[in-house]
């Protein structure tokens, strides 16, 4: 290849070029392939009229997510319970149809391996590091925690990948975010994303792939980077990277699809060639302090429109752009919130926690840690667990998680995406509001005129309780720093 | 694909900056397992409002959209460019998109032009009583009043647009190349078949 020093983007990038057109357009080639039944009907269809297979089934993996209802599939007899809305119905029908007739491997909405795509390929040790991991969903740069070049493709790329495993692409500028010290007491991966986002805003990150960088990130689990490259796409950007390291191998060990004996060996071996060279350039760069991230919430129907917990909501007059100006009243209007008002303050119907951001076994137990021996306020409407996978939430039932939520007020869910997206039966209805550990809090996200506010799973805990966004350090003795 | 060269008509004069892919067509819409119909959803938000401009008689139909900065943030739902497609647009003109909604605009034969904001004033003003018309040979964008207004595009996306060129077909031609990357990096990374689970 070259000698100059490459970032880690730059090396995958490199190690994936079939064949580079003359206007700088690459013909990349994409080693695994994740298939949900929403972003594929589509595109089984266009292969089907055109008489094409699917390239390379052994590189790609199908499961049912997003409009699954998280109530119980199967009746007292083990018998499955038919979706009662004809056309999820029929999606997943297609996906069913689609993964046999194409020879695709899938896991059954009824197997313990389903689950939200983006925790089920780190889980089965799908994801690898170094390989192009592709998905028809924006948030397939959740991915990019294990060091896998990973972003959301629409449909006619969903076809195009299956037909040829390869995507066109042009390669995206680098973008360098560094948080060096150490995470105060109740903050969490998702406080850092949200404070990475709050800085950089929603469109910050366009066109680039984003490496994080800095001791914070080196020391945070592999599911706190999953959460923070889950969000890689609110700020912008494609992807998010982080260089894999003795934590990510230690992680993907052992698991189902992962490789073992002397491939493994092989394997580890080329993933620690997997790192930014020393003097290697990015295009772009932010630098944050972990010591001044506060557990965060948002306040707007945009996940930039982050604030501290101790915060109130901004004075629209306050932006210096005219557009944001106006879009900050609007948001205003559609949250019910004004100027001025304690984000303490802001009253909550809702809770939910899940989503591919916030469904994973250290989420879980972290909500649980906070509510253990506590009751959701009388003002709670509904507050909904929903663990990102069967497998999930076989763990969480080993360990006790299950019954502490119970007892809590909360409702233990089957695996999917529920709340987080108005697609399927859960949603929060019109005008009221709800703490969700998910990542968009977009208008109309959690269904029509359902207002959103983005907070850890730990701040969802805390908001349960209190019946309103609250901060939790107050719930969690007095260690607060 | 159909080829995409001239593109003329009323527009519609929406302006709006961080249009999401939510806006354009909301989730409850995406359950469907065809590309066609979804028209009906677009913008069904906005249409609550009255005096929106995508239930104004005057641009009933209109070819093209002027939006402002980012448009189609959000989801990767391509959805959100057959619902443009659906209600009858050819073209969105803005100071700047996402990537992957441009990616997915591209795929469907939707024209995304990038114009600086000024320009997007200006067209806003004139779309509200004048049709704006777009030359993807020439890359301008011109109004009955002598604006003329060039814009970049990639050179191979707009040859594909148009010559209404199928790109997975155009792939599909280069199976040998893919073929003897698999060869040689079947080589130099072994473990890469997932183990059968
Ligand atoms: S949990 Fe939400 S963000 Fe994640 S894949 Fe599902 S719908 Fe998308």
């Amino acid at each position: 290849m070259t000698d100059k020093p490459r970032t880690l983007y730059e090396k995958i990038w490199d190690a994936h070029v079939v064949e580079t057109r003359d206007d700088g357009t690459a013909l990349v080639y994409i080693d695994r392939h994740l298939v949900h039944e929403v972003t594929s009907p589509q595109a089984f269809e266009g292969l089907r009229l055109a008489g094409r297979k699917v390239r390379r089934p052994d590189l790609t993996l199908a499961v049912p997510d997003h409009n699954l209802p998280t109530t119980p599939r199967l009746d007292a007899e083990g018998k499955r319970i038919p979706i009662a809305d004809a056309e999820s119905a029929q999606q997943l029908a297609a996906l069913e149809q689609n993964v046999e007739e194409f020879g695709v491997k899938y896991f059954d909405a009824t197997s313990a391996e389903q689950g939200i795509v983006h925790v089920v390929g780190p889980e089965q040790g799908f994801t690898l590091p170094g390989t192009t991991l592709v998905c028809g969903d924006s948030h397939t740069a959740a991915h990019g925690a294990l060091g896998a070049l990973a972003f959301g493709i629409g449909t006619s790329e969903v076809e195009h990948v299956l037909a040829t495993q390869t995507l066109l692409l042009k390669p995206s500028r680098t973008f360098a975010i560094t948080v060096d010290g150490t995470l105060g007491y109740g903050v969490t991966a998702k406080d850092v994303v949200l404070a990475i986002i709050g800085r950089t805003g929603t469109a910050g990150g366009t066109g680039h792939v984003v490496e994080y960088r800095g001791s914070a990130f080196r020391d945070m689990s592999i599911e706190g980077r999953l959460t923070v490259a889950n969000m890689a796409i609110e700020g912008g950007a494609r992807s998010g990277l982080f260089a894999p390291d003795q934590l990510t191998y230690d992680y993907i060990k052992g698991r189902p699809m992962a490789p073992s004996g002397e491939a493994w060996d092989r394997a580890v071996e080329w993933w620690k060639t997997l790192v930014t060279d020393e003097g290697a350039r990015f295009d772009k760069s932010l630098r944050l302090d972990a010591t001044d991230i506060a557990p965060n919430v948002t306040w707007g129907t945009s996940p930039e429109d982050v604030i501290a917990i101790t915060g109130s909501v901004p004075d629209p007059e306050s932006f210096e752009d005219a557009s944001k100006r106006i879009a900050a009243v609007k948001s205003l209007d559609y949250m019910g919130l004004h100027a001025g008002q304690r984000m303490e303050d802001v009253t909550v119907e809702h809770i939910f926690i899940g989503s591919c951001t916030n469904s994973r076994i250290e989420d879980l137990r972290a909500a649980a840690a906070v509510l253990k021996g506590r009751h959701v306020a009388d003002r709670i409407k509904q507050a909904l667990v929903v663990p990102g996978s069967g497998l999930v939430k076989r763990q969480a039932e080993a360990e006790g998680l299950d019954r502490i939520f119970i007892e809590a007020g909360f409702e233990w869910r089957e695996p999917g995406c529920s709340m987080c997206l108005g697609m399927n039966p859960d949603r929060v209805p019109s005008g009221e509001r709800c703490a969700s550990t998910s990542n968009r809090n977009f208008m109309g996200r959690q269904g029509p005129g359902a207002r959103t506010h983005l907070v850890s799973p730990v701040m969802a805990a805390a908001a349960a309780i209190k019946g309103r966004l609250a901060d939790v350090r107050d719930l969690m003795g007095n260690e607060r720093g | 694909m159909e080829p995409v060269n001239h593109v003329e008509g009323r527009a519609y004069p929406f302006g709006m900056k961080n249009v999401d892919t939510d806006i354009i067509i909301p989730a409850e819409w995406l359950k469907t397992i065809s590309r066609n119909g979804l028209g009906k959803g677009a913008f069904e938000a906005l249409r609550k409002e009255p005096g929106n401009v995508f239930d104004d008689p005057r641009y009933a139909g209109a070819p093209i959209i002027v939006a402002g900065d980012n448009f189609g943030c959000g989801s990767s739902r391509e959805h959100a460019a057959w619902a443009l497609i659906d209600m009858g647009v050819k073209a969105v003109i803005a100071p700047s998109f996402s990537d992957i909604f441009s990616g997915n605009a591209f795929k469907n034969g939707i024209l995304t032009v990038v114009l600086p904001q000024e320009a997007i004033d200006r067209l806003v003003e004139v779309a509200t009583t004048d049709p704006i018309s777009i030359d993807l040979e020439h890359q301008t964008v011109t109004t009955p009043f002598q604006d003329r207004f060039r814009f970049e595009i990639d050179p191979f996306r707009k040859s594909c647009l148009m010559g209404g060129l199928d790109e997975v077909g155009l792939t599909m031609a280069r199976g040998d190349a893919i073929a003897t990357f698999e060869r040689m990096d079947a080589q130099r990374r072994p473990w890469l078949v997932p183990a059968a689970a």
